[in-house]
């Protein structure tokens, strides 16, 4: 592992230690503080509030919580969807295959936004914002698994047609043990790839639908959320200290990236 | 050469663009050119730029002034009106306008198979609507019904050209149509016809053509502004104001409190899919009271509207001077007393939680349409300002089609913030939402008769106001419409945001009125810098 990866997982672990310890270091995310609407950093405030008076700080780490924590829950979800329906499609073959693979066509060609924003229509009236949150990142999950699934199921083909696994296969390995055994420790380096590939993916599509207005519900934040303020550039180029979510969030994403470019076994 | 290079990158800047053309959006593709069908907004701007009409709204002064009528009168109690018509006047192909074109226009006016919206607002009483020419330059119309503010309603109507060959193209007011790109712009021209001069006896209008662009991106708009491609950006929302009154502060115009609001509603409908204790809150004077006086107004203004809006107070904006009921003050937020409002209807709280007579933990959502910021922004407050009432309030964003499905058709909502938009100064142009049974009485629409006696009188005051024909009479029972809706709070009236707007200040004769459409109502007298002596 080089010295940029081992630099990457610190600031990924002190990215997700903090935002794990934001109860303790910034309380409240929610309070409006409505006579310091927009103030600049402060002992109080070391972000600044924003438009409604509530603590910057406060937000990034709570907002960090949700999008880190929840876009690796919702990629590892689909990365098991993946696995399970690639894995079995390329392995068994036949019309299994050919359905599976009809699917990921059919759910490749799906426009997202408006899947998402037709299911966000459809949610009950009174989700609270944990909830709505958990409800997002789960669609994300659910919908996410079709690319994934491809790759997953080529390299499944790959390896069924294996020297290794003809052996197998004319030794008289059961089927099932042939597939935990010996198809699912190769597919793991495949699996883990994608489970990071997608991490940052979902981190995005949560930003992007926070752009919209669709994506985690108030008062709880997200950095999507929070990259709404920098629709307002004047107020950006006045007060820099905005731009800390796209900072954090580049910083994040470029050490996922980071580790992806690992030669040695990726961490999962 | 290079000379030559020049004059031909001018001669195409030229076709590009003419120098004393005014250059504005529309947000979406006006959904019609037929003046009689306009519902939207960019139809309105067309036929408000194109169509001649006998009585206009002056948008500044709030008063009627005669365009194509020298004078009118009102007779027999607001169920006929003559007008006196303008002679030589002649429509942009040249046709004479007379009295021929008022009565052909009344006739399809209220066609019923035409369906015309415009219509609409004429039709007090089944019957049919007698047009007919007095003399060549005088017109009578008489309805089987009296039509409340009779005379103010024929600002809506562009009159037609009965003889025309291009009827849809031969228009009277101060542009016709040029050029047309569906979906990109629209090019309205000089009408070289148009009846009115100025002091100096020049024929209006002093512009040579108007360019509309199709543009629904707010903030390309206001890019474009910027670069000097476009001269007007009207209904600037209060945080591009602010952006663009730092950079360019002679560029903005802040007109005051606009007609619209905003406003939160609860669902009453008795059908709806909710649970019943929760439609008893809904439904309950106290409990909508109470959620008025604990939301708190000034910050509304203060925080979301950076100072550019005022507090509401009812229904009608104090924009509206005349209509207003000025006895009538905006909720003062008091937790307090919100807090003995609810505790008399039977709520109680439990801890930091408000709980109802039953048990049932008080916990609703509130809908709102999706990237509308200030809508957004707005519910944060609120959420919080009940918060303090030990109210939890979910908050839910919706694509605008979702949310409109849901207060229109499955009235699967429990309540929702947004904006009521008013075109017309008068109490009739709201009573498609004060009628008990009218489709946007929106916290319980259709009614076959009214579900509570407030509803039952404010129906009467509604038809008494609309049959009175003194405005003095007509103002009596809409100012008690107004009381009535204060104490009963089926909307909850917060703020009426500013009409805010950015004026190029090469345009010149900007008198920005209170009144759709704010900067250029007095479009005939508008002309960019030097273009006033440019006219073709």
């Amino acid at each position: 592992m080089s010295r940029a990866q081992k630099l990457a997982i610190a600031v990924l672990a002190a990215v997700t230690i903090a935002s794990l310890a934001a109860g303790w270091i910034a309380p409240s995310y929610s309070a409006q503080f409505r006579e310091s609407i927009s103030a600049p950093p402060s002992a109080k405030f070391p972000l600044g509030t924003d438009e409604l008076g509530r603590d910057r700080f406060a937000r990034l780490l709570y907002g960090t919580r949700v999008s880190l924590l929840l876009a690796p829950a919702a990629a590892l979800l689909s990365t098991l969807i993946a696995a399970l329906l690639g894995g079995t499609a390329g392995y068994l073959g036949g019309r299994w295959d050919r359905l599976v693979a009809s699917g990921i066509d059919l759910f490749l060609s799906l426009p997202w936004l408006f899947l998402l924003m037709a299911v966000r229509a459809l949610m009950p009236l009174n989700t609270s914002p944990v909830a709505s949150v958990i409800l997002t990142f789960l669609l994300l999950g659910c919908l996410g698994w079709a690319s994934p699934a491809r790759i997953v199921r080529a390299g499944t083909r790959t390896l069924a047609s294996s020297d290794y696994l003809l052996q197998a296969r004319a030794e008289g390995v059961a089927p099932a043990r042939l597939f935990w055994n010996h198809l699912l420790p190769n597919l793991k380096p495949i699996l883990a790839a994608q489970f990071w590939i997608s991490v940052p993916v979902f981190i995005l599509s949560e930003a992007n639908l926070s752009l919209l207005g669709l994506g985690v519900a108030e008062p709880l934040p997200s950095w999507g959320a929070m990259l709404r303020d920098l629709e307002n550039y004047s107020a950006v180029l006045q007060n820099p200290w905005m731009l800390a979510p796209a900072v954090l969030l580049v910083a994040v994403v470029s050490c996922l990236k980071l580790l992806l470019r690992s030669e040695d076994p990726l961490p999962c | 050469m290079l000379r030559f290079a020049l004059g031909s990158l001018l001669a195409f800047a030229g076709l590009a663009q003419a120098a004393n053309e005014l250059r504005f959006t529309l947000r979406s593709e006006p959904k019609t050119f037929n003046p009689l069908m306009v519902e939207d907004e960019s139809s309105e701007t067309i036929r408000y730029l194109t169509g001649g009409v006998l009585i206009r709204l002056n948008r500044y002064t709030q008063e009627l002034e005669g365009e194509l009528a020298s004078k009118w009168k009102v007779l027999e109690n607001g169920r006929r009106i003559d007008f006196e018509l303008r002679p030589n006047v002649h429509f942009s192909d040249g046709t004479p306008f007379s009295c021929d074109d008022v009565v052909f226009t009344m006739e399809r006016l209220m066609d019923p198979s035409l369906h015309s919206p415009v219509g609409d607002s004429f039709r007090s009483a089944p019957g049919a609507v007698e047009a007919k020419c007095v003399s060549p330059i005088s017109a009578s119309v008489r309805f089987p019904a009296p039509v409340a503010a009779l005379a103010l309603q024929f600002d809506q109507v562009a009159i037609l050209s009965a003889h025309s060959l291009h009827k849809e193209a031969a228009v009277l007011g101060p542009f016709m149509f040029g050029d047309y790109k569906p979906g990109a712009l629209l090019v309205l021209e000089r009408n070289p016809n148009y009846w009115k001069k100025d002091s100096n006896g020049r024929r209006l209008p002093y512009l040579d053509s108007i360019r509309l662009e199709i543009q629904s991106n707010r903030e390309l708009e206001l890019l474009r502004f910027r670069r000097g491609e476009l001269d007007v950006v009207n209904k600037l929302d209060p945080d591009m104001f602010d952006r663009l009154s730092s950079e360019m502060p002679h560029n903005v115009v802040d007109a005051g409190p606009s007609l619209d609001s905003e406003l939160v509603f609860f669902n009453q409908v008795a059908s709806a899919p909710l649970p019943a204790y929760k439609l008893h809150w809904f439904q309950s004077a106290a409990f909508r009271r109470a959620i008025s006086d604990a939301i708190h107004r000034d910050d509304l203004v203060r925080i979301v509207y950076k100072g550019h809006a005022r507090a509401a107070a009812g229904p009608v904006s104090s924009a509206n001077k005349f209509w207003l009921n000025a006895a009538l003050k905006p909720a003062l937020y008091s937790e307090q007393v919100a807090l003995d409002e609810l505790q008399r209807d039977g709520f109680h709280r439990s801890g930091d939680t408000l709980m109802d007579r039953d048990g049932h933990r008080v916990e609703f959502s509130m809908i709102t349409n999706a990237g509308n910021r200030v809508h957004e922004r707005m519910l944060t407050l609120i959420q919080q300002d009940l918060g303090k009432l030990g109210i939890q309030l979910n908050v839910l964003t919706l694509d605008f089609p979702s949310l409109i499905e849901r207060i229109t058709r499955t009235y699967n909502y429990e309540s929702v913030l947004m904006a009521l938009t008013n075109v017309g100064l008068d109490p009739n142009d709201q009573m498609n939402v004060w009628l008990s049974s009218a489709q946007t009485h929106q916290w319980n629409p259709n009614q076959k008769t009214p579900e509570t006696p407030w509803e039952a009188e404010i129906d009467r005051l509604m038809q008494a106001q609309a049959a009175s024909q003194t405005a003095a009479q007509r103002k009596v029972s809409f100012d008690k419409v107004q009381q009535i809706v204060a104490d009963q709070a089926p909307m909850i009236f917060l703020v009426n945001p500013n009409a805010l707007s950015a004026v190029s200040p090469n345009l010149k004769n900007v008198t920005p009125g209170l009144l759709r459409p704010q900067i250029y109502w007095n479009v005939d007298r508008l002309y960019l810098g030097s273009g006033y002596v440019s006219q073709k």
